[in-house]
C-alpha cells in the first residue's frame, strides 16, 4: 500500500509539472529555521567577527609586538585582571565596581526620574485634553531639543556633580516617552472611555483604571526602547566632566590607545544593557501577562 | 404615563453636513427597539445620542421626562461591536469593575466583606450570561461571541435603564448569533430591559425588537447630498412574529440611484 501510494506520489509529481514546480520553488521568505539552527545560525556572525578581529590583530602583531591598536585576547584579559583588581585611589574600590556603581547610580536616578515624569504627563495628557491642549505643544518643543546641546547649560545651573549628568538623561528621554505614552493612551479606542463612563466611572477613575494598566506594559516598552539614547548621554556628560564612571574611564584611556581596557569596558556596558533589557521583558511578561497574549 | 426616552425633533450637524433631521420619537420601558437603515443613514449617531456621546444640534432629549445631560452615565449601558470590555482586567474584573466605580470612588477597588459581596453579584451576572466558568479568563483567550456575553454582562450590573447595543452580533458567527438572541431576548424578559439595538440584519430586527426603527434620507438633492439628513423612515410595532414588509427589505437593499447595496 505504502509502496503504492509512493508511486502514484512520484507519478504525479512527474505528470503534474505545476506540482513539480512549486515543489522546486520554495520561497526564501517560507523558509523559517527551527529553534536550533536558528541559534547556530545567530551565532555564526558573532562566531566570524571574533575571528576576523583575532586574524587583524594577529596581522598587526605580527608586523608590530607593540601595536595597540587591535590588542590581542590575552592582553584584554591581562587588562581585565587589573581593572577587576585594583582599587580606584579616590573610592577605594575595585575599579570596575566603582565605574560601574557611579555610571547605574546616574543613569537608574535618571531613568527613573524620566519614567515618573513621563508616566504622570503620559496619563493627563492622554486622557485630559484640556491638559493636552495646554501642554501638549511645551512638550512637543522640548522633545525635539538636541538634549547634548543643553549639557553645557546643564553643567552651568547645575555644577559638574551627579545632578547635571542625572539631569541629561532625563530631560533627555522623558519627553519621547511622554509624547509615546501620551499618543498611546490617545489612541486606545474610543468605546473602552465610552464603556468605562456608563459603567458610571469619573475621570479619576478613567485615568487610573481604564488607562494607567493599559499604559505600563507600554511604559516598559519605551522605557526599553530609550536605554540606548540614555546610555548614549550618560556616557556624553561622563565624558565632558567626571571622576568616576564607566565612560569616563573609557575617555580618559583613550588618552593612552589603550584599547585593550576600552574594548571589554565596551563589552560590559553591552553586557549590562542586555540585562537590563531582559530585565525590563520579563517585569512586562509577569506584570502583565494580559498584553503578551495571556498565556495563550 | 412619561415614556422612559424622547426625543423632540432632534437635529444633529456636523459643520454643513446635516446627518438627523427632525427625528421625535418616543420609548417604552420594556420595549426592544431595533434600528435599522442604510450605511450613513445616522443610526451610529441615534445610538451615540442616546448615550450621551453626542449632543443634538437642535432639539431635546428627555430621559423620564427630564432633559438628559449629553455625557454617558451609568442609567445608560452599552455595548459596542467590538472594544466593549477592558483587554487588562479578567471576565470578573470587567464585571466587577461597574460595582468598584460605585463603591470606592478614590481607589475604584474593593476590599473585604464589600470586595466578596461584589465579587457575588458579579459571579452571579456572568453566571446568567454563561460565562461562570471563565472568570479568570483574559478578553485575548475569549472568543467573540464570549467577549460580547461579557460585555452584556458587564453592562447589566449595573442595571440601566437602557441598554444599547452596536451592532452587538455583528462580528459573530451565524451559529453564535443565533445563541446570542436566545441570550439577550432572555436577559431582556428576565430583568425587564429597555433594549436599543442598532443592527445591519434585517431579520435580526425583526426576530428581536418589539419595535423597529428604520433610518433613512426622505429628501435627496443630487448636488449637496450633505445637506438633508436621515429621520425615521418606518415606525413598526412588532410581536416578534411579523415578517419585515417588502417595502421595507427594498428601501434597505438598494441605495437612491436603484442599485441593490446588498
Amino acid at each position: 500500500m505504502a509502496e503504492q501510494k509512493d508511486g502514484n506520489g512520484t507519478a504525479y509529481d512527474h505528470h503534474d509539472p505545476a506540482r513539480g514546480q512549486a515543489r522546486r520553488m520554495r520561497r526564501l521568505v517560507d523558509i523559517r529555521p527551527q529553534r536550533a539552527s536558528r541559534l547556530l545560525l545567530g551565532a555564526l556572525p558573532i562566531v566570524a567577527l571574533l575571528l576576523v578581529y583575532l586574524l587583524a590583530s594577529e596581522a598587526r602583531h605580527a608586523a608590530n609586538p607593540a601595536d595597540k591598536v587591535l590588542p590581542t585576547f590575552a592582553a584584554m584579559a591581562q587588562a581585565a585582571h587589573d581593572f577587576t583588581t585594583q582599587r580606584d585611589p579616590a573610592t577605594d574600590r575595585i575599579l570596575l565596581v566603582a565605574d560601574t556603581l557611579a555610571s547605574l547610580y546616574r543613569l537608574g536616578i535618571g531613568l527613573a526620574i524620566a519614567t515618573a515624569t513621563a508616566l504622570i504627563l503620559g496619563l493627563l495628557l492622554g486622557t485630559v485634553p484640556l491638559a493636552r491642549a495646554l501642554l501638549g505643544p511645551m512638550v512637543a518643543i522640548i522633545a525635539v531639543i538636541p538634549p547634548v546641546a543643553v549639557l553645557p547649560i546643564l553643567f552651568i545651573v547645575l555644577g559638574l556633580d551627579e545632578a547635571s549628568k542625572i539631569a541629561l538623561i532625563a530631560i533627555g528621554i522623558a519627553p519621547f516617552m511622554t509624547r509615546d505614552l501620551t499618543g498611546f493612551v490617545t489612541g486606545l479606542p474610543a468605546e473602552q472611555f465610552a464603556k468605562a463612563q456608563t459603567l458610571g466611572a469619573n475621570s479619576w477613575q478613567l485615568a487610573i483604571r481604564v488607562a494607567l494598566p493599559q499604559l505600563m506594559p507600554r511604559l516598559i516598552e519605551a522605557l526599553r526602547l530609550s536605554m540606548g539614547p540614555a546610555w548614549v548621554f550618560l556616557i556624553a556628560a561622563e565624558a565632558v566632566a567626571s571622576d568616576v564612571g564607566l565612560g569616563y574611564r573609557i575617555f580618559l584611556v583613550r588618552r593612552y590607545f589603550a584599547m585593550d581596557i576600552i574594548l571589554p569596558y565596551v563589552a560590559w556596558i553591552s553586557l549590562l544593557a542586555i540585562l537590563a533589557d531582559a530585565l525590563l521583558m520579563a517585569i512586562s511578561r509577569r506584570g502583565f501577562p494580559w498584553a503578551h497574549g495571556a498565556g495563550r | 404615563m412619561t415614556p422612559l426616552l424622547e426625543l423632540r425633533n432632534i437635529w444633529v450637524e456636523y459643520g454643513d453636513k446635516i446627518v438627523l433631521e427632525r427625528v421625535s420619537l418616543q420609548l417604552d420601558a420594556g420595549s426592544f427597539v431595533a434600528v435599522v437603515g442604510p450605511s450613513g443613514a445616522g443610526k451610529s449617531t441615534f445610538l451615540r445620542l442616546i448615550l450621551g456621546q453626542e449632543a443634538p444640534t437642535r432639539g431635546q432629549v428627555l430621559l423620564d421626562g427630564r432633559a438628559m445631560p449629553a455625557a454617558c452615565g451609568p442609567d445608560r449601558g452599552v455595548v459596542f461591536q467590538r472594544y466593549s470590555v477592558f483587554p487588562h482586567l479578567t471576565a470578573l474584573g470587567n464585571v466587577l469593575f461597574g460595582i468598584e466605580c460605585a463603591g470606592a470612588p478614590l481607589t475604584a477597588r474593593l476590599f473585604g466583606a464589600r470586595r466578596r459581596a461584589a465579587r457575588d453579584r458579579a459571579v452571579e451576572m456572568l453566571a446568567a450570561v454563561g460565562l461562570d466558568h471563565s472568570l479568570d479568563v483574559y478578553p485575548a483567550q475569549m472568543s467573540g461571541g464570549m467577549q460580547q456575553r461579557l460585555a452584556i454582562a458587564q453592562a447589566l450590573v449595573k442595571h440601566p435603564r437602557i441598554l444599547l447595543l452596536d451592532e452587538p452580533f455583528g462580528a459573530l458567527d451565524p451559529g453564535i448569533r443565533l445563541d446570542m438572541h436566545a441570550l439577550i431576548t432572555r436577559l431582556w424578559q428576565d430583568h425587564g430591559l429597555t433594549i436599543v439595538m442598532v443592527t445591519h440584519d434585517i431579520g435580526e430586527a425583526f426576530k428581536l425588537g418589539t419595535r423597529v426603527l428604520a433610518f433613512d434620507k426622505r429628501r435627496h438633492d443630487p448636488h449637496a447630498p450633505h445637506r438633508f439628513g436621515a429621520t425615521v423612515t418606518y415606525d413598526l410595532p412588532l410581536d416578534r412574529k411579523t415578517p419585515p414588509p417588502p417595502a421595507l427589505i427594498a428601501a434597505l437593499t438598494t441605495d437612491p440611484s436603484g442599485r441593490p447595496i446588498a
